[in-house]
C-alpha cells in the first residue's frame, strides 16, 4: 500500500468498484518515488477544491495493476507515475512521469468541468 | 504604551504573517521549525510538493544522527515537526507575484489569495536542468526521464543515452547497466566533471560508450522517443542515433526566474546574500540552494534556513521595538 492519504485501489475488484461508483475518477498508479510523491501531495490538496472527482493510487508493482499497465492509452509509457482520469467509466485521458498542478487541473477542468469547488485556504483562519 | 506588539492591530487582516517563508525544502522547512517554535508567526508557500529535492533522494545516508532514511520521510518529519510549532503550510501552489520593497512584503498566489508580512525568507531552490532541444517536453514519460531509479524497469534490454558529466550521470549511467542493454554517455566537454571513482567505474562497464564534446540537439520519434540527433561541438558533425531512452542529468538551476529585477542575482542567476542571509532589500533572506554558495547538500541547507530564521527573528523583534516605542 502507497504511504499517502489518498483512497488505495488495491485490486482488480476496487479499481473496478470504484469506477461504476464514481462517474469522474483520477487515479495515480505508481511507486513512492521522486517523480510520484508530489503528484500525489497534488491530488491531496485538489480533493477539497473538486469534490464530485475521486481521487485515488495504485500501486504499480501490484499484479492487479495491470488494468492500468496494460491500457491501450498507456501504450508507449515508460515514465512513473502512469495518471489515469475515467469519466463514466472511460479513460479520457492519461499521462506519463511527473505532472505539475497546472497540467492536472488543465485536465480535470477539460474533462470535469463545473465542478470545481472554491475554498478558503486550508490552515488559514 | 502598547506592552504585546500586535501587527494585526495596523489593520492588516488575517492573512498577514510575521514571515513568509517561499519555499519548503530543506531550507524552508528549518526556517519554518526555528520561526514558529520562537513564536514567529510563520507562513510557508511553496509551488510543489514539500520537500523540495528531498523528495528527489531515494536513501540520505549522511544526515548527521540518521544513518539511513529516505528523502520523503526526512521531509514530511520536517513538515510535521514545523507544524507541530505552529508553522502554516500551503503546497502546491502557484505564486502569481511577490512585492518585497517596503516595510510590509506582499505575496499573491493563485491569482487571487493575497498574503502579507514583514519580513519573507526565500528558500525556492533548484531543479532539473532540461537540455531544451525540440522534443523534450513531448517525449518526457515517453523516453525521456530524469529518474532512473523511477524509470530504468521500463528499459530492460534497450539502448539508452545518459546524458551529464557529473557525479549523478555517471552513477545513474552504471546503476541503468543493470537494466539496458547499452548505455551511451553524451557529454558537452571533452572530460568528466564527476569524482575520479565514478568516472572509472563507468569507463571499466564494458556496456557503456562514450560520446565526448557532444550535445543532443533533437528528440524525434512518434507515440514514444526513437531517435536523437547529436551534434559535436567542436566539429559541428551532425549524427542520428536510433535509441530507446534518454536519461538527463545534467545539474540543477536555482529557482529565480521570478526574482527577475526584484533582489540582486548574481552571473549564474543565485540569490546573492551576507552571511546572516540577508539580501540587499531590508526584510529579505534567502537560504538554500537558491543562494550563491559552493556546496549544495541537505545539511547546508537546514545551515542557512536556521541562520535566516535566527536573522529574520532578530529582524522583526526589533521592528516591534521600533512600533512600540513609535506609540509611547
Amino acid at each position: 500500500m502507497l504511504n499517502t492519504n489518498l483512497t488505495h485501489v488495491l485490486s482488480k475488484d476496487e479499481h473496478e468498484k470504484l469506477l461504476n461508483e464514481n462517474e469522474n475518477v483520477m487515479i495515480c498508479c505508481g511507486r513512492m518515488g521522486p517523480m510520484c510523491i508530489p503528484v500525489y501531495e497534488t491530488m491531496e490538496e485538489l480533493e477539497s477544491e473538486y469534490d464530485s472527482v475521486k481521487f485515488a493510487d495504485m500501486e504499480f508493482d501490484i499484479p492487479d495493476a495491470s488494468v492500468i499497465r496494460n491500457l491501450p492509452e498507456t501504450n508507449g509509457f515508460a515514465g512513473l507515475p502512469f495518471v489515469v482520469y475515467y469519466k463514466n467509466g472511460k479513460v479520457v485521458e492519461a499521462t506519463s512521469s511527473i505532472q505539475s498542478r497546472d497540467q492536472i487541473t488543465e485536465i480535470l477542468d477539460e474533462h470535469f468541468s463545473s465542478i470545481k469547488v472554491e475554498t478558503s485556504i486550508p490552515g488559514i483562519k | 504604551m502598547k506592552s504585546n506588539f500586535d501587527l494585526n492591530d495596523m489593520g492588516l487582516g488575517k492573512n498577514h504573517f510575521d514571515v513568509i517563508v517561499v519555499g519548503a525544502g530543506a531550507a524552508g522547512l528549518t526556517a519554518g521549525i526555528y520561526l514558529s517554535r520562537a513564536k514567529v508567526k510563520t507562513l510557508i508557500v511553496n509551488e510543489g510538493a514539500v520537500g523540495g529535492q528531498m523528495v528527489l533522494t531515494h536513501e540520505i545516508a549522511n544526515y548527521p544522527g540518521v544513518e539511513n532514511i529516505s528523502g520523503y520521510q526526512l521531509a514530511r518529519n520536517m513538515k510535521s515537526q514545523a507544524i507541530k510549532f505552529g508553522c502554516t503550510i500551503k503546497s502546491n501552489i502557484k505564486i502569481t507575484s511577490m512585492q518585497l520593497e517596503g516595510e510590509v512584503k506582499k505575496i499573491v498566489v493563485n491569482d487571487k489569495d493575497e498574503f502579507t508580512a514583514h519580513a519573507v525568507i526565500i528558500a525556492t531552490g533548484g531543479r532539473s536542468r532540461t537540455i531544451g532541444a525540440p522534443g523534450e517536453d513531448k517525449f518526457k514519460g515517453k523516453g525521456i526521464s530524469y529518474c532512473a531509479t523511477c524509470d530504468g524497469d521500463f528499459f530492460q534490454n534497450k539502448e539508452i543515452i545518459v546524458v551529464g558529466g557529473g557525479n549523478s550521470a555517471l552513477e545513474e549511467a552504471v546503476s541503468l547497466t543493470n537494466y539496458a542493454s547499452n548505455v551511451t554517455i553524451v557529454h558537452q566537454f571533452d572530460h568528466f566533471q564527476a569524482l575520479e571513482y565514478y568516472v572509472e567505474e563507468a569507463k571499466n562497464n564494458p556496456k557503456i560508450d562514450f560520446i565526448m564534446e557532444s550535445e543532443i540537439v533533437e528528440f524525434n520519434g512518434d507515440e514514444k522517443l526513437k531517435n536523437v540527433i547529436i551534434k559535436n561541438m567542436k566539429t559541428s558533425e551532425i549524427n542520428s542515433m536510433n535509441i530507446d531512452g534518454v536519461f538527463i542529468f545534467i545539474g540543477y538551476v536555482p529557482n529565480t526566474n521570478d526574482l527577475d529585477g526584484l533582489i540582486n542575482l548574481n552571473e549564474k542567476r543565485e540569490i546573492v546574500v551576507d552571511q546572516n542571509m540577508a539580501t540587499n532589500i531590508p526584510g529579505i533572506y534567502a537560504a538554500g540552494d537558491s543562494i550563491q554558495k559552493k556546496y549544495r547538500q541537505v545539511t547546508t541547507a537546514v545551515a542557512d534556513g536556521t541562520i535566516a530564521a535566527l536573522s529574520v527573528s532578530e529582524y522583526i523583534n526589533n521592528l516591534k521595538k521600533e512600533f512600540t516605542a513609535a506609540e509611547i
